[in-house]
């Protein structure tokens, strides 16, 4: 077992069976309130490696954020046991703080009323850091995020990537081991996407720094992460890959045809089966498992052919379909990351 | 010795964040003062009916006026202070952020009030204090000693102050919304801290409970300081009076807080 605070590298974050349940009341009538439990994070078990990119994403209220909470140390959990460099967060917050960097992307750690270098002070004095590496933080911050001219400027008037890229830089002067990324791209524009992006993979490849992600834009995991883990329900359905997750989203390739002249729907059998026809051209949907040559063979056979084209399917929808299934299939999956 | 600089800094940048907002600073010293006119007004009728009332002379009298609106903003005894802040950052979950810091929750506040404090004593103090000595014959203490005696008060007075909005501003744990929970404080701040009248003419049991609230430490106890109605054994029971109500609802804070931040229930996504 790993105990004490020297936590292995391939161990760096782990949880075991952890679980969050909140005692919600509510309202039952004019004056009774019903008392009961709701389980936002149900018996999760992972372990993040020291230096990993790891995207953990879900519906909302599918328990990301109660389990970022609880990974800073804000949220004690109800039960299980968990470890972020080997400590207790919720037992030794103050001291776990020293390692971890936190951004919540509907939230800031910046003072709203003053410039943007005034916050940056508070933080050098509230995570005691060296001077000479302070400053080489800053200034490093400052260049690959595009701030100079921005320190000066109250927070208040920050554009929203302004103010993002300030509280990335915020999280990361005390050149934490983790990094918790909470939605960092939320609400932000197409280039200051992309720059936040590629701050981040250069954070970890330079640093090795470990960074947790939770985010709504798959792109944003499409982009920096290998590893994915998908919640739902509190529960961990997905944790691999993400090339795998088309493997086990059950997920369809569509094959689209034009054919010579407007015909009835194409009938190959079970392997294909028409979900949209328009004039002259029509959608096949068939397993992403499955190989696209024996049916264009047949197709060209028994049909007049005059172009086709095959579309992979998108991460989103292989998500989305399973958020909509609930996931139950999947778990044998999450068993061997 | 780190994180002493760490609150320090905390303090000055409390300072400069009020600092920012000159207009709003400018209405302050102009509502303040037209209030002190009427209020000022309207003790000249009351002690020239009553000489001596409270123990007060006339000009006495005048001066615990104009030095209370010089001096309210900086004890918030209207409330108005970081407790609104804090509310806020509960209410809507952003505590969260400052829970995960290496920062102690309540010393924290207590520096940003501080700075706050000390901002509004500069910022609001003077213009009411020199405009009530213009139209007001008023009696300002001519020993040095008195003075630093009196910011001493002011002080403790600034920390009990905090003390009772910090717990005012815990409660929105528990009730989602403290906005009702600030507006009581707020009302009991302007009658108990002798705002409106001086503690000193209440009559009877009431004098008695409203002299021993912890509100009377925030301008009757400066003010009877400032009056040179504490010297000696009397100014340090003064100062003892403000430091145990500062100790007892400071530890009382710190209660509360560790009770919330284990129950917490960090709202919003």
């Amino acid at each position: 077992m790993i105990d004490s605070s020297h936590a292995s590298d391939e161990e760096f974050i782990r949880l075991d069976g952890v679980e969050k349940v909140f005692d919600v009341r509510r309202r039952n009538g004019f004056l009774r309130r019903e008392k009961h439990q709701v389980r936002a994070v149900d018996s999760i078990s992972f372990t993040v490696a020291r230096g990993e990119m790891v995207g953990y994403i879900g519906p909302n209220g599918a328990g990301k954020s109660t389990t970022i909470k609880m990974l800073t140390g804000i949220l004690t959990p109800s039960g299980g046991r968990l470890r972020v460099a080997g400590i207790d967060p919720s037992r030794e917050r103050t001291r776990l703080a020293q390692h971890i960097g936190v951004v919540f992307g509907q939230r800031t750690t910046l003072w709203w009323d003053l410039p943007l270098i005034d916050s940056y002070r508070l933080m050098h004095r509230m995570y005691r850091i060296p001077d000479a590496r302070y400053r080489a933080n800053l200034d490093r911050c400052v260049e690959l995020l595009e701030m100079g001219h921005l320190l000066e400027v109250p927070v208040r008037q920050l554009s929203l990537g302004q103010r993002m890229r300030g509280d990335i830089a915020a999280a990361l002067l005390h050149d934490p081991d983790v990094l918790y990324l909470d939605e960092p791209t939320i609400g932000l524009d197409v280039v200051s996407k992309a720059k936040v992006r590629e701050f981040l993979r250069e954070l970890n490849a330079e640093r090795g720094t470990t960074v947790l992600l939770t985010t709504h834009d798959l792109t944003d995991i499409e982009q920096l992460c290998r590893r994915v883990m998908v919640i739902d329900h509190g529960r961990l359905m997905y944790d691999g890959a993400l090339s795998g997750l088309h493997e086990v989203g059950e997920s369809e390739r569509l094959l689209v045809v034009d054919l010579e002249r407007e015909l009835p729907p194409v009938d190959i059998g079970p392997a294909a089966r028409v979900v949209k026809v328009e004039g002259p051209r029509q959608w096949l949907a068939f397993p992403a498992s499955e190989s696209a040559a024996p049916l264009v063979a047949r197709i060209a056979a028994e049909y007049p052919l005059v172009d086709l084209s095959v579309r992979e399917p998108d991460i989103e929808a292989v998500i989305a379909n399973m958020y909509a299934t609930g996931g139950e299939r999947l778990h044998p999956q999450a068993e061997n990351s | 010795m780190g994180q002493g600089r760490l609150y320090a800094a905390v303090a000055v940048s409390g300072f400069r964040r009020y600092a920012t907002y000159r207009m709003a600073t400018a209405a302050g010293v102009f509502t303040n003062t037209v209030f002190g006119v009427i209020l000022a007004y309207t003790y000249v009728a009351l002690w020239d009916e009553r000489p001596g009332l409270g123990g007060y002379d006339q000009a006495q009298a005048l001066t615990y006026v104009w030095l209370c609106q010089g001096l309210h903003a900086a004890v918030a005894a209207m409330g108005r202070g970081m407790e609104m802040e804090l509310i806020g950052r509960i209410r809507t979950g952003d505590i969260a952020v400052d829970l995960y810091r290496p920062a102690d929750l309540q010393t924290w506040w207590l520096a940003s009030d501080v700075g706050r404090a000390a901002f509004h004593l500069l910022g609001r103090g003077f213009v009411p204090m020199a405009f009530g000595a213009l139209l007001f014959e008023l009696a300002v203490p001519s020993d040095p000693l008195t003075w630093l005696a009196f910011l001493v008060s002011v002080a403790l007075g600034v920390v009990v102050s905090f003390a009772i909005r910090y717990l005012v501003a815990l409660s929105a744990f528990w009730l989602m919304d403290g906005a009702g929970a600030a507006q009581m404080a707020a009302l009991a701040g302007i009658f108990f801290s002798g705002l409106l009248l001086p503690l000193n003419i209440f009559p009877g049991v009431l004098g008695e409970i409203a002299r021993a609230l912890p509100w009377s430490a925030l301008l009757q106890k400066p003010a009877d300081v400032f009056l040179g109605e504490r010297t000696g054994l009397a100014l340090l029971e003064t100062y003892a009076f403000q430091g145990a109500w500062a100790v007892a609802l400071l530890a009382a804070g710190r209660l509360v807080q560790s009770a919330a931040t284990k129950r917490v229930v960090v709202q919003g996504g």
